[in-house]
């Protein structure tokens, strides 16, 4: 579903790689917890894989396709395959949780009557069924992330991206995402997620790719968080 | 692609920069308008011209039955004998560039184009008109010899030099023109960086909506659209205006005023007023598109 061969990147006007010589396979239904401290690299694989970045070397293929071989008038059709949640949340705070959800599908053509059947259903799956009206400042930060959730997911992607979902969350409310994004996961969505939180990373006992200085130190399938050690 | 969410987004932002909407409908307005009428102007200018003047500066007119001079016959056309003695005199002139013949016919047609539309227009017939030897010179401004030259001949009623004749006309008409294309120009500039600015408010008003649109894959296409519609909408207001002020001026200036005051050279009209208006809208609608799109692409760079 994801495949890194060989890659490298570097930032323009620096010297050292951000990442370096990466070769990462993701297969179709896996749940991967990506790690590393900050300025690891985890952000620019994230960013690699939505194609917001082209590696320097080496080539990334995001279900089949190698992205540094699409034309950029293809990355939209290509990113709608992907759904991402950041911490950060990033609703439209004018918009209620339905024309949030909605406007991720009017934005690539969907017909009303999709969006009045597929939007209900998809907040129903994040447990947000009857808070449809509410505004994103009405609702607590787990709740939003829901609303996140529901709109990356409710275009069906093939994979779920998430950079550090629980970062701005309680441990309580965390369990609660953390346990959405498993029903996802089960649904046959490939989940790849960024975090630093050791006690999700621990319980859920999945893959973990840890990375440091921008290269892959640990790939260990039901591991644990563990570079604090 | 709903176009209903594309249209209210267009409208959504051209109320909330609504100062600055204005202020690129009123720049478009007066810098078009100025456009406009220095493509008038010009237009002015070569229908007096006709298509001689570039080509002539000293005219010989011959004889006719009606005309009147010293080297005339009264009541006769020139002959052709004397013609032949004319053209002789003037292509043996070291002077002389070209002569260019002018049958009556042809004079008769050139004042049809030039008087369209004006009340002299059915004044004259074809058998009044006059003809003519356009003479090129080598240095216009050594037209004396030729001038005395074929002056006394037989069947010459007058030599004119044409250039003398309507270049005081000229020289305002060319200030006119050029005054106002360099004005609209330095205008028309200054509207394409406020649409430019306008629309990078506008993105930047939108950046979240923006951000998620991309990250969820909404095509370039439909990001662009509300901008575009933006300002062509705004642009289309400005055009529209400057339209209305070229219509009015040809109106009440040209075909109320100058035709009925000034009826011994030929005025624009309405068609030249639509060829105008025509090149206006083209220059507004790219003035709206160019500068969108320059300014959106550096939000849309994936």
């Amino acid at each position: 579903m994801i495949r890194f061969e060989n890659v490298s990147k570097v930032y323009d006007g620096q010297r050292r790689a951000a990442l370096s010589n990466v070769d990462v396979e993701i297969d179709k239904g896996e749940f991967v917890f990506l790690v590393g401290a900050s300025g690891s690299g985890k952000s620019t694989f994230l960013r690699l894989i939505l194609r917001e970045l082209r590696s320097t070397r080496g080539r990334v293929f995001v279900a089949g396709r190698d992205l540094s071989k699409l034309h950029s008038w293809k990355v939209p059709a290509m990113r709608r395959q992907i759904g991402t949640v950041f911490q950060d949340f990033r609703l439209l705070p004018n918009k209620t949780v339905h024309e949030n959800v909605a406007f991720a599908l009017q934005v690539i053509g969907k017909s009303n009557a999709t969006i009045k059947r597929v939007v209900p259903e998809v907040l129903d799956l994040v447990g947000l069924d009857g808070k449809g009206d509410r505004r994103p400042d009405e609702l607590s930060g787990g709740e939003q992330q829901r609303v996140a959730i529901a709109r990356a997911f409710v275009n069906r992607p093939m994979i779920l991206i998430a950079d550090e979902p629980t970062g701005n969350l309680d441990p309580a409310t965390s369990v609660g995402i953390m346990k959405l994004l498993d029903r996802i996961n089960r649904a046959d969505t490939t989940v790849l997620m960024a975090t630093h939180d050791s006690t999700i990373v621990d319980q859920m006992r999945k893959r973990v790719i840890e990375l440091d200085d921008g290269e892959v130190v640990r790939d260990q399938s039901r591991g644990v968080y563990g570079y604090q050690t | 692609m709903r176009l209903r969410h594309i249209f209210a987004e267009a409208g959504a932002g051209l109320r909330r920069n609504l100062t600055m909407t204005l202020a690129v409908i009123m720049t478009m307005w007066v810098s078009l308008s100025l456009f406009g009428t220095g493509i008038l102007a010009q237009q002015e200018v070569n229908l007096v011209k006709g298509k001689w003047y570039d080509k002539i500066e000293i005219t010989v007119f011959l004889c006719s039955k009606v005309t009147q001079g010293d080297n005339c016959d009264p009541g006769q056309d020139v002959t052709t004998a004397q013609k032949a003695t004319i053209l002789q005199a003037l292509q043996s002139n070291p002077e002389v560039a070209t002569v260019i013949y002018e049958s009556k016919a042809e004079a008769f047609a050139e004042f049809q184009k030039a008087y369209e539309g004006n009340p002299l227009q059915g004044s004259l017939t074809e058998d009044q008109m006059q003809e003519s030897y356009r003479v090129k010179l080598k240095n216009p401004e050594q037209y004396e010899g030729v001038v005395s030259a074929v002056g006394g001949l037989p069947g010459v009623q007058t030599v004119q030099d044409l250039r003398k004749f309507l270049d005081p006309f000229f020289s305002w008409v060319n200030l006119l023109q050029r005054g106002t294309i360099i004005a609209s120009v330095l205008l028309l500039a200054a509207a394409a960086l406020q649409i430019g600015n306008t629309i990078r408010l506008a993105a930047f008003a939108r950046r979240r909506e923006i951000g998620i649109m991309r990250l969820v894959g909404a095509s370039n296409f439909y990001i662009t659209l509300p901008f575009l519609l933006e300002s062509v909408i705004a642009s289309l207001v400005g055009i529209g205006l400057a339209c209305g002020t070229l219509a009015a001026g040809v109106y009440f200036i040209v075909i109320r005023k100058a035709r009925v005051s000034i009826q011994s050279i030929g005025w624009i009209g309405w068609n030249q007023a639509g060829l105008s208006m025509a090149f206006v809208a083209l220059v507004g609608l790219l003035l709206a598109v160019v500068p969108t799109l320059i300014t959106t692409r550096k939000y849309l760079r994936v």
